[in-house]
């Protein structure tokens, strides 16, 4: 009968089911990985990044953000907008041009690609003749001028790309325009810039790489003047009246040149190394920017002095004599130059870099150059993410002091307006503030402000300084001298080196109603901290928790605990460490659960596990989980080991595998039979398999397996421990075995709080059959809702537990979810996950789902995600299916194992080491970029180009379509639930009967 | 005294009717004959035994050598008039003191050794008639067999692992592959998952029920194909306590005869050691059902408190039948009523490790567990 009941769908669930549940990938967080290009549009004031794997990325003001992606997975080389219009040309490294618009659609726009083409030259020709190394879109909007690395300039038409071959700018015509004496010296190989003239349309300047530098009369097709330099070019900037070019040299020098038909051979005006007289390395970029106060600024790109310098990524900039060179900590893709330009002056007010890892915009109106705070593009991986954690719905209180906290940090910033502002964000405001928190490998938790489509940080906590290591903080590598030369400064935030990788935070707790947070590491260190409003010097006070207790015979190999800083230490105000408790041996700590209502911290690492009162500042209770036999456990740190061990067998399986398909195919060319080949290549992925010798061993876990005393969770819960009659404080734990120990706890009342000791007892021990690791511990009320968390139902936010009824204990393992009855625990209710369909739990989180039609109405249920990258829906207490997406490739599995679930359906997944991507499986909590884009919309700023050797333009746009459609998913879900099989010949056909027979006899 | 005794060789030639016996104990034998097609009841016929061998005091188990040579019992009416009715000419008994038994040769092919052999004492007549004292149940564990013949295609096989209480590994290695199908197209070529490593002395391997490039084709009822390797390696491991894997058999030389199931013979599954003996299509059909797999469902172990003395104690209330089979829903169902019935007169605490070893180091001990309504059977703890 049940089967019935499954099979067939109860219509009125369905229809909730889609007012509940809908998924969405809404919105990247964070710095694109691997940035190869930038562009930038003064009409739009939107700025654009290409990635290496073909995404491009919009940017305009806080909440304007699109993304695009080229079909293509090839790297982005250069972006460039059109001028004054919402669109933009993207070069691949495949050569290929691409066209994308900003389109409006219901009154959002969307960025979407109209077009591609790549440059044909004539048959025969090499493929350098028409490589493109530089794109200059015209000022006439309809023609694209593209240098090659023959030395020819094409002409395109816009927006068809069809080539204009009468307009071509070859080497052959520029040849004869030259004097005699400019023609021998084989002067031109590619061209390395392309500009137009700041004022004059007609006229362009092209550079060749071997120093030769033209301006081309587009109109009369025949060259008005010359240059040429002795040195390389590298790049050209043509200054803002068009009477003045400056270039810029392999040697570290620039030159500036006056334009002028007077004189036949040109010297140039000045020539300068600006950090000579030592070998430099090449300036790769200049700009020369005139301001009406009289002293240009100076911005170039390298020019380091070789031997000493020649590793540093630096922009110089020199206004009089204010000269810096920034030092970023990672390579410089690219950089543009903000101005607020008119006929005569550029006056650039910021500059933005694109660094590898980073985006450094800087102010240059403030003395100083002080950097911007971006509001987007944070660099999430300035030291490697370690851990997240996210809270829902953050009192306002609670998020001023946080804030309060962050901006004193945050001091040294400029505080101009954020100049990258194009666009308008049509998205409502968040309905709440959530904070995201991330832990980094230096011991640092930052807090982001997840609430909406720009992921900004709040602030930052180190917790280094409680420590002491081998690095003095004092020893500031900024602290160079006033006269140092070159005068370099340190700008950026991005630091992958960690001092101590044993600093690295591991697991985050904050209880939002106290202001409570406890952190743990790598290192078992467990810190407890308060938010404090004022600075303060205060010592903190120091236990260990040995979880070895009696156990004899073990011998930590892994690294040495921290050593703790004593007496009294200055914490900046924000969240003051006051209770560090370390674990002996020093393994990084698995799990950690902090109640704030109790006063009690709970902590377990891959020994056992400890329960520690910040109240009276004294350990409870340790256990050791640890089964005899596990040798492992003892090596050491395990959290790299493990998956390093896993990531290795993957990549050489991975590697044979390609090696047996490359094998195949070049046996298979011997025999020319090559065509015939390719044609069956579709099928080769089939024999591939074949040759691949992977194989799988098939053993039950045994109690004897390593790390089966790894405690995987811990959950505090005031439920019905001992007896049905009355309910008690409780700690539940689980570990990688598949055991639960239950403690009921005494926890003295508030009064006595001080005097009398917390009291723990075991009362009970689950061992699931299965052995599977318990990852989720939860207690339902009478009512089959989850317990509220610590002061939830005491801030009145949440309805008080139902504590009549009989209360139901959920233990979700890898393998399935269990519902035992309480007291008297045993089994109620399964669902098999593992058993059914082989993928396993990796995440487990109660979450709200809003109904999007019924205001009031919502369910909380269980988000899953698996180690196949599904995420599901699990109801309760019936633990009924719901719905499941494919949400994260299965090979990804760091992205599978970064994620984490919001208490509102949502969620927030590493897809690279520095972005998050955000999902969300609610119809009603939906956090997505809507935002409009016009070209009416130009702001006060005077649309320019500023002379520089790169002009970029963006428009951009992004989709955030629904990857599934629900029906679909509901399908193969349906069909899932069924058994619902594939066919098996004869063998299938007898099967259907047998199933058929069946349903009779139930019948 | 002795009925029917009657020590003339010419018998049987002249009285087609009576089946010539003969009967050793230690030593000593004993000869008599029986009516081929009247031979009387089991009951009666070990009474004889006992006396004409003066037994006494003491419980014998009695077997016989079938055509085959292989050692089958006598414990029931059924077997009994088997033996006697397929005797040709002459019918060996042989008398076995119950403590003296012999498993070790049990399971041996023994045509060249000393007719010693015990096919099958998990004869499904038993799900009839539970009531029955088969043998000693508790003496012998199931470690595998083939199901669900009479559903399956003759080129498949489905073979259950039990893991329970058995020291072995499961012992087996998995891989990815290609399998030809015959499709409306014309022959296809899939991805299918094979059996690529057998660990020597592992479970699988001393089944004989499975061999290196067998195509795996379901797990516990749930089929591989669209799965990948690692899913299907999780859902063996997850299934790993009862393990049921339909495959089909690299060598189709070894298949099951389908005719042969009427003969109540063993010897034409030249792989099998287990039983099977006709089925009804109904037990079968249950058996296919993802829903009744959960009926082999392990049991979780709660240990309450840790203060109260700890003890372990059997279950002799327990028909010791009962636990001989798991295999059999309407017998699972049985169980779990009985254990329903049990578990309330038992109240227990005890440690948790000392269980478990206890557990490990004697599978037989059957214990039991406060159980809150679902279906469970197996090993259980008294709590």
């Amino acid at each position: 009968m049940k089967r019935f009941l499954r099979s067939g769908h109860d219509q009125a669930r369905e229809r909730l089911k889609q007012d509940l549940f809908k998924f969405n990938k809404t919105v990247e967080h964070g710095f694109p990985h691997q940035p190869s290009a930038l562009g930038y549009s003064p009409s739009l004031r939107i700025m654009a990044i290409g990635t290496r794997s073909g995404a491009i990325k919009l940017y305009g003001a806080p909440g304007v953000e699109f993304m695009g992606l080229h079909r293509e997975n090839n790297a982005v080389v250069q972006i460039h907008f059109l001028p004054g219009q919402c669109q933009l040309i993207t070069l691949l490294d495949d050569n290929s041009l691409h066209l994308w618009t900003l389109n409006q659609r219901d009154g959002v726009s969307e960025l979407h690609e109209e077009k591609f083409s790549t440059l044909r030259g004539p048959p025969g020709a090499a493929p350098s003749a028409t490589q493109i190394t530089v794109i200059l879109p015209h000022s006439s909007q309809e023609l694209l001028y593209l240098g090659t690395e023959s030395g020819n300039v094409f002409v395109e038409k816009l927006p068809s790309f069809q080539i204009l071959e009468d307009r071509t700018i070859s080497t052959e015509a520029v040849l004869q325009w030259l004097p005699k004496d400019a023609q021998h010296c084989r002067a031109f190989e590619m061209v390395e810039a392309l500009q137009e003239h700041p004022q004059d349309p007609t006229q362009v300047l092209i550079g060749y790489s071997r120093g030769l530098i033209i301006i081309w009369d587009l109109q009369n097709s025949r060259v008005l003047h010359h240059f040429l330099s002795s040195q390389q070019l590298e790049n050209v900037c043509w200054q803002r009246d068009g009477g003045c070019i400056v270039s810029c040299h392999y040697d570290g020098s620039y030159c500036q040149w006056k334009v002028s038909s007077e004189v036949q051979h040109p010297e140039p005006l000045q020539s300068r190394v600006p950090y000579g007289p030592y070998p430099c390395k090449a300036i790769s970029k200049i700009f020369w920017l005139r301001t009406r106060k009289g002293l240009p600024y100076i911005i170039f790109q390298g020019g380091m002095p070789r031997a000493s310098y020649g590793d540093r990524h630096s922009i110089s900039v020199i206004h009089g004599n204010q000269e810096t060179a920034f030092d970023f900590t990672s390579r410089i893709i690219d950089f543009t130059v903000l101005t607020e330009a008119d006929a005569d002056f550029d006056e650039p007010y910021a500059m933005v870099v694109l660094a590898e890892e980073e985006l450094v915009v800087i102010d240059l109106k403030t003395v100083g150059w002080p950097v911007l705070q971006a509001p987007y593009l944070a660099s999430l991986h300035c030291s490697a993410i370690t851990c997240s954690h996210h809270v829902s719905s953050i009192s306002l209180k609670l998020w001023e002091r946080i804030i309060a906290a962050g901006n004193k940090q945050n001091s040294h910033y400029s505080s101009m307006v954020w100049p990258i502002d194009g666009g308008t964000s049509l998205a409502p405001d968040p309905p709440q503030r959530d904070l995201l928190l991330t832990g980094h490998e230096d011991g640092t938790v930052r807090f982001w402000d997840a609430s909406g489509v720009c992921l900004r940080l709040l602030y930052k906590l180190s917790t280094a300084r409680v420590f002491l290591t081998d690095t003095d903080p004092n020893d500031n590598l900024n602290a160079l001298g006033e006269d140092e030369w070159p005068p370099l400064r340190k700008v950026g935030s991005f630091d992958p080196y960690s001092d101590d990788p044993r600093l690295g935070i591991q697991k985050i707790f904050l209880c939002k109603y106290s202001g409570y947070l406890a952190v743990a590491g790598t290192a078992g260190q467990v810190l407890v901290l308060e938010l404090n409003d004022e600075e303060a010097e205060q010592v903190v006070d120091h236990a260990e928790a040995n979880l070895l207790q009696d156990q004899e015979g073990y011998r930590w190999k892994g690294h040495e605990r921290l050593r703790a800083r004593q007496g009294p230490i200055c914490f900046e105000p924000g969240f003051q460490p006051f209770i560090l408790v370390q674990c002996q041996p020093p393994a990084v700590v698995t799990s950690l659960a902090l109640h704030s209502e109790w006063k009690l911290v709970a902590f377990g690492t891959s020994h056992g596990f400890g329960l520690f009162d910040h109240q009276q500042k004294r350990q409870v209770f340790v256990k050791c989980t640890l089964h005899p036999s596990d040798q492992l456990a003892m090596e050491g740190p395990l959290s790299r080991v493990k998956s390093l061990k896993k990531s290795l067998r993957q990549s050489f399986r991975r590697m044979s595998r390609s090696r047996a398909s490359g094998r195949k195919r070049r046996v298979a060319g011997n025999s020319g039979e090559l065509q015939e080949l390719n044609a069956r290549a579709e099928r080769a992925g089939l024999q591939n398999m074949e040759l691949a010798p992977v194989q799988r061993k098939i053993e039950a876990r045994s109690a004897e397996d390593s790390f089966t005393g790894f405690v995987r969770t811990l959950y505090f819960a005031d439920t019905y421990l001992r007896d049905s009659s009355c309910h008690c404080p409780s700690l539940w734990v689980g570990t990688n075995g598949g055991t639960v120990y239950a403690f009921s706890l005494r926890v003295p009342p508030p009064d006595r709080r001080m005097e009398d000791p917390v009291r723990a007892e075991q009362a009970k021990e689950i061992q699931l059959m299965h052995r599977a690791p318990v990852i989720g511990i939860l207690v339902l009320d009478g009512r089959g809702l989850p317990l509220p968390e610590p002061l939830e139902a005491a801030h009145d936010l949440s309805k008080s537990p139902d504590m009549q009824g009989s209360h139901q204990l959920l233990v979700v393992s890898e393998e399935q979810f269990k519902v035992f009855t309480l007291p008297k625990v045993s089994a109620k209710l399964k669902l098999k996950l593992t058993a059914l369909e082989g993928s396993r739990v990796r995440r487990v989180s109660v979450a709200h789902f809003g109904s999007c039609k019924a205001e009031e109405y919502g369910e909380h249920h269980l988000t899953v995600l698996t180690n196949l990258g599904d995420v599901q829906v699990v109801s309760l207490p019936f633990l009924k299916p719901q719905v499941r997406y494919g949400c994260i490739r299965k090979e990804d599995v760091s992205g599978i194992a970064s994620c984490v679930f919001t208490k509102y359906g949502q969620g927030f997944y590493l897809i690279s080491p520095s972005e998050f991507e955000r999902f969300s499986l609610s119809t009603k909590w939906l956090v997505e970029p809507r935002c409009l884009v016009d070209t009416a919309d130009t702001k006060n700023h005077y649309s320019a180009h500023n002379g520089s050797g790169v002009k970029r333009i963006l428009n951009r746009a992004r989709n955030s379509e629904s990857l599934g459609d629900g029906g679909g998913v509901l399908k193969e879900i349906q069909s899932t639930l069924e058994g619902d099989r594939g066919s098996y010949g004869e063998w299938s056909s007898q099967q259907v009967a047998v199933g058929r027979r069946h349903n009779g006899g139930g019948r | 005294m002795n009925r029917s005794f009657n020590k003339s060789q010419s018998l049987r030639f002249f009285d087609c009717n009576a089946v010539e016996v003969k009967s050793k104990f230690g030593a000593e034998f004993r000869r008599f004959s029986l009516d081929r097609y009247k031979p009387g009841k089991f009951e009666d016929f070990y009474k004889l035994i006992l006396h004409i061998h003066h037994i006494s005091n003491m419980d014998v188990m009695i077997g016989y050598a079938d055509v085959h040579g292989d050692l089958l019992p006598i414990n029931n009416d059924d077997n009994f008039f088997k033996a006697v009715s397929s005797a040709n000419p002459l019918l060996r008994v042989f008398i076995q003191r119950q403590e003296e038994v012999d498993f070790c040769n049990f399971g041996t092919s023994t045509l060249t050794r000393k007719k010693k052999v015990l096919v099958t004492l998990r004869n499904d007549n038993l799900r009839r008639r539970p009531h029955l004292n088969i043998s000693m149940p508790h003496d012998f564990r199931p470690v595998s067999s083939i199901i669900d013949v009479d559903i399956l295609p003759e080129t498949h096989r489905r073979v259950r692992l039990y893991r329970h209480g058995c020291e072995k590994p499961l012992g087996f290695y998995i891989r990815d592959g290609t399998s030809v199908r015959v499709t409306s197209q014309g022959l296809e070529k899939v991805p299918g998952i094979f059996i690529s490593r057998m660990v020597p002395g592992g479970l699988a391997e001393s089944t004989g029920l499975l061999a290196v490039n067998d195509e795996v084709l379901e797990v516990n009822g749930i089929e591989v194909a669209g799965k990948t390797l690692d899913q299907v390696t999780d859902m063996m491991i997850a299934n790993s306590h009862n393990l049921i894997i339909t495959v089909k058999p690299a060598n189709q030389r070894n298949n099951i005869i389908r005719s042969s199931r009427m003969s109540g013979s063993s010897g034409q599954s030249t792989d099998s050691t287990a039983s099977h003996h006709s089925l009804p299509s109904s037990h079968a059909e249950q058996n296919f059902h993802p829903d009744e797999m959960e009926s082999d469902e392990e049991t979780d172990i709660v240990i309450e408190g840790a203060l109260e003395p700890q003890h372990i104690s059997k279950t002799p209330s327990l028909p010791s039948s009962s636990l001989s089979r798991v295999n059999g829903t309407t017998f699972s169902h049985r169980l779990q009523r009985d254990l329903t019935l049990n578990n309330s007169s038992r109240e227990s605490n005890g440690n948790l490790h000392k269980l478990l070893s206890s557990l490990k180091s004697d599978p037989r001990h059957s214990l039991v567990i406060p159980r809150g309504g679902i279906e469970e059977d197996g090993t259980v703890i008294t709590l």
